[in-house]
């Protein structure tokens, strides 16, 4: 690992400050930056830790909604008691999230921010119609996944909350890779007041909603009602794990099993 | 060069690193606590396995100035009196070891799963122990070890 600075602001006024150096990169969890670094895959100048930021934690119950603070860590989540009674499924995505350790000091805001294109949380902030809000205004979910390892976030701009809107009916599944637990292909289906969505995680370059599979389910809301929709495996991933070919199958048999789930 | 401060097992420790120095490596080459292993180094194999405040976390994987401030646990500091803790005696009477390598951060890490749950199933053992690999033993007896220590009621140190 390159050296660098190191700071842990206590603001989130300094930490902007702060990230508009050169190469300058916040740290929340650092599951993924610190391996990254270790390899030499980023070298950022100057290393900016959340950690010194008082509430950034925070869940809370905002009735209609769970708001889930951006260092909140995937085993705070999964724990948490408002999140399995209202949105049981956003618990259980966490809890399945690499492994122990790695729950214990993953966040949300890095999992999001980082945008991995076989990331869990993506799924769950697009399925749910999430707000993401940062330092200085709100984005919807829809609009914050740009692309692969892509976010609407500006350079000086620092997530501090996601906002999930507490659904009707909501299930996750993935057919994770099973050393790393990254979803090979997981689907996020949810009927609520953001209507009736299936995010896709794993299988593009980055998580996408599968229009088609979502007007299907909004005439009849079956696994069955899927049968039918043949997913083209065109722009899918393809790696050592999995084809793009495979990976198309599986995102109809994942939506399938969580439709069914949700039941 | 900065310099941190912790506190581990129980005492306060100090030392001059780099930013980039990670925690293993403040741990294993400033204080002289080499039970923490370094396996992988890319975060898969859990042999790093310590507790900071409580909580088992990748000592690999973490730098040593983010743990300013903070309490850290390593395998050295679970025996009491020369006597082993009692995780460490199951891992004994149960043969979960053969080399010893994932031994600490097996031990770390499953400490963590008693204190969140006394009485886990095997299957609850066998999915905590996600982020531990082992190469000799199969898992089997690990798994074993730890049942029998949370049968015991002797998981809460």
């Amino acid at each position: 690992m390159y050296d660098f600075n190191y700071h842990r602001p206590a603001s989130l006024d300094d930490a902007a400050r702060q990230l508009a150096a050169a190469d300058a990169k916040l740290v929340a969890g650092g599951m993924t930056l610190i391996p990254t670094m270790k390899q030499r895959l980023a070298s950022p100048s100057d290393l900016i830790d959340l950690a010194g930021i008082a509430g950034l934690e925070a869940i809370s119950d905002a009735g209609d909604a769970i708001v889930v603070g951006a260092m909140a860590t995937h085993a705070a989540v999964a724990g948490d008691p408002a999140v399995q009674a209202k949105i049981p499924a956003l618990g259980a995505l966490a809890a399945g999230i690499g492994d122990p350790q790695v729950r214990n000091r993953g966040t949300l805001g890095g999992s999001i921010a980082n945008n991995d294109p076989a990331a869990d949380y993506p799924a769950a902030l697009v399925g749910l119609g999430a707000t993401v809000r940062t330092d200085r205004r709100e984005i919807a979910a829809d609009e914050f996944f740009t692309g692969l390892f892509e976010t609407a976030l500006e350079q000086t701009e620092i997530i501090t909350a996601a906002v999930f809107p507490v659904p009707d009916l909501a299930t996750y599944v993935k057919f994770p890779n099973p050393a790393s637990r990254y979803a090979i292909v997981g689907v996020f289906v949810a009927r609520g007041p953001a209507g009736i969505r299936v995010a896709v995680t794993g299988a593009g370059p980055c998580v996408y909603r599968a229009r088609e599979m979502e007007q299907a389910l909004a005439s009849d809301f079956s696994a069955d009602a899927l049968d039918a929709i043949a997913v083209s495996a065109d722009g899918l991933n393809g790696d050592i794990h999995a084809s793009a070919d495979y990976r198309a199958h599986l995102v109809g048999v994942m939506a399938k099993r969580a439709v069914a789930a949700c039941g | 060069m900065p310099t941190v401060s912790m506190t581990v097992n129980g005492k306060s420790a100090t030392g001059q690193v780099e930013n980039r120095t990670l925690l293993v490596e403040f741990l294993r080459e400033q204080l002289g606590l080499t039970g923490t292993h370094v396996g992988c180094d890319t975060s898969q194999c859990g042999a790093c396995v310590v507790h900071l405040d409580g909580m088992s976390v990748k000592s690999c994987s973490l730098l040593a100035v983010q743990a300013e401030g903070r309490a850290v646990t390593t395998i050295e500091g679970l025996a009491q009196d020369r006597e082993q803790h009692p995780l460490q005696a199951a891992f004994k009477e149960h043969h979960a070891l053969q080399c010893g390598f994932c031994t600490p951060g097996m031990v770390m890490s499953a400490l963590d799963l008693l204190r969140r749950q006394s009485d886990p199933s095997e299957a609850e053992i066998r999915d905590w122990l996600e982020g531990n690999l082992c190469r000799c033993t199969g898992y089997h007896n690990i798994v074993k070890a730890i049942h029998a220590a949370a049968q015991g009621g002797r998981g809460q140190a």
